[in-house]
């Protein structure tokens, strides 16, 4: 190797390392801010005003619970199994983040721009189970354990429905690559042309399925408080605590942000004409990511909790045949009519 | 290439420790953990080799699937895995020798490997312009669609199986009736009752 390539390698890396930071940097202040306005929808809903103490309206509440969390003791318990119960929060938090490296925040800006980015972020989130698991079997205790094989239960059993939208919205855009699916959406409809429209019941689907897959309220029945305590969580506290929480919003993100890409054109303006195109299209995803989670906020404060039974047969008598049923419709649609796209890579 | 190179020595490396692991570790959790620690290095493995649709469908499908519920199963069992150990030097002549045939067959098979003509063509051709999901789209419902509806046929049967063997219809079981349910209008659920003050029900 001679020694420019050497030195454009190290450049490349160098880039590649920076680009990684910006964007963790960029989402992590996202996810403070979004965790804040979690708690404050969820505190309209029910009338109350929610965190206003520290900073001008709490807007520095996440910062204060940071702090907090950081310089807490952590205690692990005495039973436990200690390497695989720090090693919990470790792979929840990582695997969250990881999944950010392929998202493509507006066009050509992305870290990775890999041809299976939607197999990459389906990969991640199914690997998330993970540290549920081992954190609720690595406590060592009852309440966990329990919560554990239930939130892992629901996760596995949405995927699947999840895995049947992900091919509807493939198979019109003629592509695994993230971008590429973002620019199939461009039509001179605007709008009307995203795949929310014509896809309309996968659309519902994927939301209610990304709210049971991040464990979010209705479906949080992994730490349905009357039942489990704070399910696999339980033993947990101080910074581990934290790292599980980071996670969970940061999933949550990966989740609007997916909904963003394959259903309400990602970074595209919802009209393609000049006051709409002036707006760069970060600030657009941005916005629409924002929509998608105020979605998820409000089906928290609102929708009350569902049974564990009513989840399960949710997911496998509902949502699994009616996915079936569209993917072999779509399929037979785009044939016959002719609209398939080409393979495009 | 010398990143490449670096990079599957790694994945290489970790996947033969874990799987080493695998049956050295004395907890059973533990060994399913670093058998899912395998299957990540062998997926990075095949990213290397330019096969990022199997890597992503080994991590979704093995990982995320199947080794879950390997855990599942390995976490409830309530087995003295010390216990089970302590018959080892018994059961050591019968482990031998099944070893012992298993590597003699790999050896055959493998010494008696010819690569066909056009093969090391396809092997030089290993980065193309299609990527590899269009490559495997475009022969898998054609050229192979009676091995696929096969092999679909395979686990159609496996799941009936699995069914079958798991169902149990017990008698004194109360079970709900989801249409029952919502079948339930406001009129059949509540009464509505103005009660005179003082008079009570």
């Amino acid at each position: 190797m001679t020694e420019t390539s050497t030195l454009d390698t190290i450049l490349h890396v160098l880039l590649i390392v920076a680009q990684s930071l910006g964007l963790l940097v960029g989402l992590l202040i996202i996810v403070a801010y979004v965790l804040l306005a979690d708690r404050k929808i969820w505190a309209a809903v029910q009338l109350r005003r929610g965190p206003n103490v520290v900073g001008p309206f709490g807007l520095f509440q996440s910062f204060a619970d940071l702090i907090k969390f950081v310089l807490k003791e952590p205690v692990i318990p005495d039973g436990s199994n200690k390497g695989l119960f720090l090693l919990a929060p470790f792979i929840t938090c990582l695997l969250a983040l990881a999944a950010w490296a392929v998202m493509p925040v507006s066009a050509g800006w992305v870290v990775a721009d890999i041809n299976v980015g939607v197999l990459f972020i389906f990969a991640i989130s199914s690997l998330s189970v993970y540290g549920v698991i081992m954190g609720g079997w690595a406590s060592n205790s009852k309440y966990p354990f329990l919560s554990a094989l239930r939130a892992a239960a629901q996760m596995v059993s949405y995927e699947v429905s999840i895995g049947f939208v992900i091919v509807t919205v493939l198979m019109c855009a003629g592509s695994l690559n993230l971008s590429a699916i973002v620019e199939a959406q461009d039509k001179p409809l605007g709008l009307f042309g995203w795949y929310w429209l014509p896809l309309f019941p996968m659309f519902v689907i994927f939301f209610i399925s990304a709210l049971a897959e991040t464990n979010r309220p209705p479906f949080d029945l992994g730490e349905a408080e009357s039942e489990l305590v704070a399910g696999f969580m339980v033993e947990y506290g101080s910074t581990p605590y934290m790292m599980f929480m980071l996670g969970e919003y940061v999933a949550i993100m990966t989740m609007c942000a997916l909904t963003t890409i394959l259903f309400l054109g990602g970074w595209l303006p919802p009209f393609p004409i000049a006051p709409f195109t002036w707006v760069p299209g970060i600030i657009w995803f941005l916005l629409k990511v924002l929509l998608v989670f105020f979605g998820f906020a409000m089906a928290k404060a609102i929708v009350p909790r569902y049974r564990y039974d009513q989840l399960m047969r949710l997911g496998w008598k509902v949502f699994l045949p009616i996915s079936l049923v569209m993917v072999v419709l779509v399929a037979s649609v785009l044939h016959f009519t002719g609209l398939a796209p080409g393979a495009g890579g | 290439m010398t990143m490449a190179a670096l990079f599957f020595y790694l994945f290489a490396g970790v996947a033969v420790a874990s799987a080493f692991m695998v049956i050295a570790s004395r907890n059973p959790v533990h060994s399913v953990l670093f058998l899912i620690l395998t299957f990540v290095n062998a997926a990075g493995l095949f990213i290397l080799i330019g096969a990022e649709y199997i890597a992503m469908l080994l991590v979704v499908v093995y990982v995320g699937a199947v080794a879950v519920l390997f855990l599942f199963v390995v976490m409830m069992l309530d087995v003295d895995f010390v216990e089970l150990r302590q018959g080892f030097l018994q059961y050591l002549p019968v482990g031998a020798l099944v070893g012992f045939i298993f590597l003699a067959e790999l050896v055959l098979a493998f010494s008696s490997w010819t690569f066909g003509a056009g093969v090391t063509g396809a092997v030089a051709n290993a980065r193309p312009a299609v990527s590899n999901t269009v490559q495997i789209g475009r022969v898998l419902y054609t050229d192979y669609l009676y091995f696929f509806q096969a092999a679909g046929l395979v686990l159609l049967v496996a799941m009936i199986g699995a069914i079958v063997l798991t169902l149990r219809h017990k008698e004194n079981v109360k079970r709900q009736s989801i249409a029952a349910q919502n079948a339930r209008t406001k009129a059949m659920a509540i009464d509505i009752v103005k009660v005179p003050s003082g008079k009570g029900l």
